[in-house]
C-alpha cells in the first residue's frame, strides 16, 4: 500500500543473497515522504547495503513491491530499472566513489550519459552540463583554486573525492539521493560540514535523503532516524559469509 | 561520455599492460601480414618471371622440371633439344619469336645461359616490362658476356670486365674455360627475376668454349685458342630450351600439340602459367601448414588479451560498481569491455601494420639481394584487409568472453563489493 506521493514505499520485500545459508532480508513495509531526509542505522552486517541496492534496482527483491516517486520497479525490466536509477536517483557510496581514471568533472557528469532528462535539467539549470557541475563543485567547496577539474579523479585526498561524489549524486536534480555510510572516512568536522553541505543543495531541489550510516549521532540532522532490526527481518547467513 | 571514451580512458589508465596486450596483438599481425605478402610476393614474382612467354619447350620429361630449369635456374636438364628441332619449331608459322636457352655453364655459383640477341628483345617480367641495360648493350662480339644486375653488384664487376667461366655448376669448378675469357659488355638493370642472378653469353660462345672439349672436360692435347675458335664457323648443335611468344594466343594448343607431337626426338612444350598452377598446388599445403601456424600466433596474442582482461577484473569491480550506481545496466559493463577489446584490437592491428611497414622498409633490400624476392611496398591488398577485419573481429568476440563475466559479476553484485 505504497503511499500516494510517497518518494519510496516497500511492501513485503523480500531479499536473499543466493547460496544455501546465505543473509536474508524480510521489510514488510516502509515508507520514505518526498522531501524527508532519512537516517537509516544500524550494525555493520545488518543489510543496510543489501536494502539500499534495492530501492535503487540493483538487486531485485524474491517477493514484495518497491515504488519510488509512484512508480513500481519491482515492475520494471532490468533495463528500466537502471534508466530509472540514472534519471532519479543520485548515490553516494562510503568510499571509493570515482572511476579513478576519469577526470573530476567527468566524474561528476558521468550519470548524464545514462539520464537525458537529467542532462537536460543540468543544462538548463547554469546554461551548460559542465557549467551546472562547477557550480555544484564550487558550493561543496571544490573551486579551481582548490582542485583542477581536469585532474584524474584518483589524485584527489579522500574529502575531495566525496564531494565530488556528492556533486555527481546532486547534479541535475534527482529526486532522491541515497548514500552509503558516505561520511564515515572522514573525520569529524569533514563530517559535519559535508552533510550541511549536502543537505542545502537537497532542500534547494525538495530531494528526498535516505542515508545510511552505523553512527547514530548524526541523528539529528535528520528528519527521522529508523533502525533497520526494527523494521526489517533479519536472518544473518553463515559466519562464513564475510 | 561515449562508451569508446569510456573505454579508452580504461585503457590509457592500464597503460603499461594494455600497451604490451596490443604488442602481441601487433606482432602476431606483422607475422600473419608478413607471411602473407611473402607468399604472395613469391607467387607474383614466379608469375612475374614468365609474363611474356606462351610456350616453353625442351626435351621431354617432368613439366614441372622443366619449367624451374629454363626460367628459374633451379635444378638441371635432363635432355637437350637439337638445333634442328630447335629451327623446326622456330619455322612454325604460328610462332611470333624463339629465344633458344643454352645451359649448364657457371660463374661463381651465377649461372651462364647461352642465347641470342632475341633474348633482350623478347623476354618480358612483370606485367610486360622489357629488359633493360644499365650499361653497355647486347652482344657484339664473340666473347662478349651480359651481367644480370646482380651478378654485377655481388662480383663488383664493371664493362669491360674479363670473366672466366666455369664448366658445370660447381661453385669453384675446377674445369674452368680459361682459355677463352669473356668481356662484359652490358649490364642489365633490375628485374627481381633469376635473369639478375645470370651471366647471359652467346649461343656461339658456347659453342666456341666447348670445340675442344668432350664429355665434360677438355680433350687432351686439342687445343684451340680463342683466336683460332673466331674463325670457326660456330653452329650450335643443341640448346637445353627454347622461350616461345605466338602471333596469337589461339595459336597456344595447336603449337603445343606439334610440339609435343613432334617426330623426330621427344619433345615438351609447356604453358607456364598453367604449369606453375601446378607448383602452387604442390606449394599449397606447405603455405596451408605456414598460415596456420601465422593464424594460431594471433590466437594466442587475442588469448593473452582474454586473459589480461580476466585478471583485472577483480580489481575493477569497484569500478563497475561506480557504473553501475550511476546508472549503467550489466549491459553497459559488458558494452565497455568489448569495446575495449574492440580497441586493442585495432589499435594492435593498426601497430602491426606499421611494424609491417617499417620491417618491409628496413628488410626489403636484404629479401630482394638475398632471396631474390621483391616484397612491394604497396597499400593493403583486399585480402590482408579482409585479415585485419578479421582479427579485430575476433578479437572483440574474444573480448566477449572476460566481458560476458564482468557481466555476470555486475549482476550478482548490484552496486556493493563485497571486500
Ligand atoms: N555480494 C554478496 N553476496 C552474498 N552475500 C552478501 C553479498 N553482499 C553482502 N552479503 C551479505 O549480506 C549481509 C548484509 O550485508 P550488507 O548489506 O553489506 O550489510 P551492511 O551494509 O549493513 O554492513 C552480510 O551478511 C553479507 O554477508
Ligand atoms: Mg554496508
Amino acid at each position: 500500500m505504497a503511499e500516494a506521493g510517497a518518494a519510496i514505499a516497500l511492501d513485503g520485500v523480500r531479499f536473499a543473497w543466493p547460496g544455501r545459508g546465505g543473509f536474508r532480508l524480510t521489510v514488510p513495509h516502509l515508507a520514505v515522504a518526498r522531501g524527508e531526509r532519512l537516517l537509516l542505522v544500524g550494525p555493520s552486517g545488518c543489510g543496510k547495503s543489501t536494502l539500499l541496492n534495492l530501492l535503487c534496482g540493483t538487486l531485485s527483491p524474491t517477493a514484495g513491491r518497491i515504488a519510488l516517486l509512484g512508480r513500481e520497479l519491482t515492475g520494471m525490466a532490468g533495463p528500466a530499472r537502471d534508466a530509472f536509477r540514472a534519471e532519479h536517483i543520485g548515490v553516494i557510496f562510503q568510499m571509493f566513489n570515482l572511476v579513478p581514471y576519469l577526470s573530476v568533472l567527468d566524474n561528476v557528469l558521468l550519470p548524464l550519459r545514462f539520464a537525458p532528462g537529467r542532462r537536460a535539467r543540468a543544462a538548463a539549470a547554469a546554461g551548460s552540463a559542465a557549467a551546472e557541475a562547477i557550480r555544484l563543485l564550487e558550493r561543496l567547496g571544490l573551486d579551481r583554486t582548490k582542485v583542477r577539474h581536469e585532474a584524474r579523479a584518483a589524485t584527489l585526498s579522500v574529502g575531495q573525492q566525496q564531494r565530488v561524489a556528492a556533486a555527481r549524486a546532486l547534479l541535475g536534480r534527482p529526486e532522491i539521493v541515497v548514500a552509503d555510510e558516505p561520511t564515515s572516512s572522514l573525520d569529524r568536522a569533514h563530517q559535519l560540514s559535508f552533510l550541511e553541505l549536502l543537505a542545502q543543495e537537497l532542500a534547494a531541489g525538495g530531494g528526498t535523503l535516505v542515508m545510511v550510516s552505523h553512527d547514530p549521532s548524526l541523528a539529528a540532522r535528520f528528519d527521522r532516524t529508523l533502525e533497520l532490526p526494527t523494521v526489517a527481518t533479519i536472518e544473518p547467513g553463515l559466519p562464513a559469509h564475510t | 561520455m561515449s562508451l569508446l571514451r569510456l573505454a579508452s580512458a580504461s585503457l590509457l589508465n592500464r597503460w603499461p599492460v594494455a600497451l604490451l596486450t596490443a604488442l602481441a596483438i601487433a606482432l602476431s599481425v606483422t607475422l600473419l601480414l608478413g607471411v602473407e605478402r611473402i607468399r604472395s610476393g613469391a607467387r607474383d614474382s614466379f608469375v612475374g618471371t614468365v609474363a611474356g612467354t606462351d610456350l616453353i619447350v625442351g626435351a621431354r620429361g617432368g613439366a614441372l622440371n622443366l619449367l624451374l630449369y629454363s626460367v628459374f635456374r633451379i635444378g638441371n636438364p635432363t635432355n637437350n633439344i637439337t638445333w634442328a628441332s630447335y629451327q623446326d619449331i622456330a619455322a612454325h608459322p604460328d610462332v611470333a619469336w624463339i629465344v633458344p636457352l643454352s645451359l649448364g655453364d657457371s660463374h661463381f655459383g651465377f649461372r651462364v645461359l647461352g642465347t641470342n640477341d632475341d633474348y633482350f628483345r623478347h623476354y618480358r617480367y612483370r606485367d610486360g616490362q622489357p629488359l633493360r641495360f644499365a650499361a653497355g648493350g647486347p652482344f657484339t662480339d664473340l666473347f662478349d658476356a651480359v651481367l644480370g644486375s646482380e651478378v654485377a653488384a655481388r662480383l663488383g664487376y664493371d664493362l669491360g670486365r674479363e670473366i672466366v667461366v666455369a664448366h658445370g655448376l660447381g661453385r669453384e669448378g675446377f674445369a674452368r674455360h680459361d682459355d677463352k675469357p669473356f668481356r662484359v659488355a652490358g649490364i642489365l638493370e633490375r628485374t627481381g627475376t633469376p635473369v639478375d642472378r645470370t651471366v647471359h653469353v652467346s649461343l656461339e660462345a658456347i659453342e666456341a668454349i666447348h670445340v675442344d672439349w668432350q664429355g665434360g672436360a677438355p680433350v687432351p692435347g686439342r687445343r684451340v685458342s680463342a683466336e683460332a675458335v673466331r674463325a670457326m664457323e660456330l653452329r650450335p648443335r643443341a640448346v637445353t630450351a627454347a622461350l616461345v611468344g605466338l602471333q596469337s594466343r589461339l595459336a597456344t594448343f595447336r603449337v603445343q600439340r606439334f610440339v609435343n607431337e613432334y617426330r623426330q626426338e621427344p619433345l615438351l612444350a609447356i604453358l607456364p602459367g598453367a604449369t606453375l598452377q601446378e607448383l602452387w598446388a604442390i606449394l599449397g599445403t606447405a603455405e596451408q601448414a605456414l598460415s596456420a601456424v601465422t593464424v594460431m600466433v594471433v590466437a594466442t596474442a587475442l588469448l593473452g588479451m582474454v586473459t589480461m582482461t580476466l585478471a583485472s577484473l577483480a580489481e575493477r569491480r569497484r569500478e563497475m560498481a561506480i557504473l553501475r550506481s550511476v546508472g549503467a545496466s550489466p549491459r553497459t559493463i559488458l558494452g565497455l569491455l568489448t569495446a575495449e577489446a574492440l580497441l586493442l584490437g585495432l589499435a594492435g592491428t593498426a601497430l602491426g601494420v606499421l611494424l609491417l611497414y617499417g620491417a618491409q622498409l628496413a628488410l626489403q633490400p636484404v629479401i630482394d639481394s638475398r632471396y631474390g624476392l621483391y616484397l612491394a611496398i604497396g597499400a593493403p591488398s583486399r585480402r590482408e584487409l579482409a585479415m585485419l577485419a578479421g582479427v579485430v573481429l575476433a578479437g572483440t568476440l574474444a573480448g566477449l568472453i572476460p566481458a560476458w563475466r564482468a557481466y555476470r559479476m555486475s549482476v550478482a553484485d548490484g552496486m556493493t563489493v563485497r571486500t
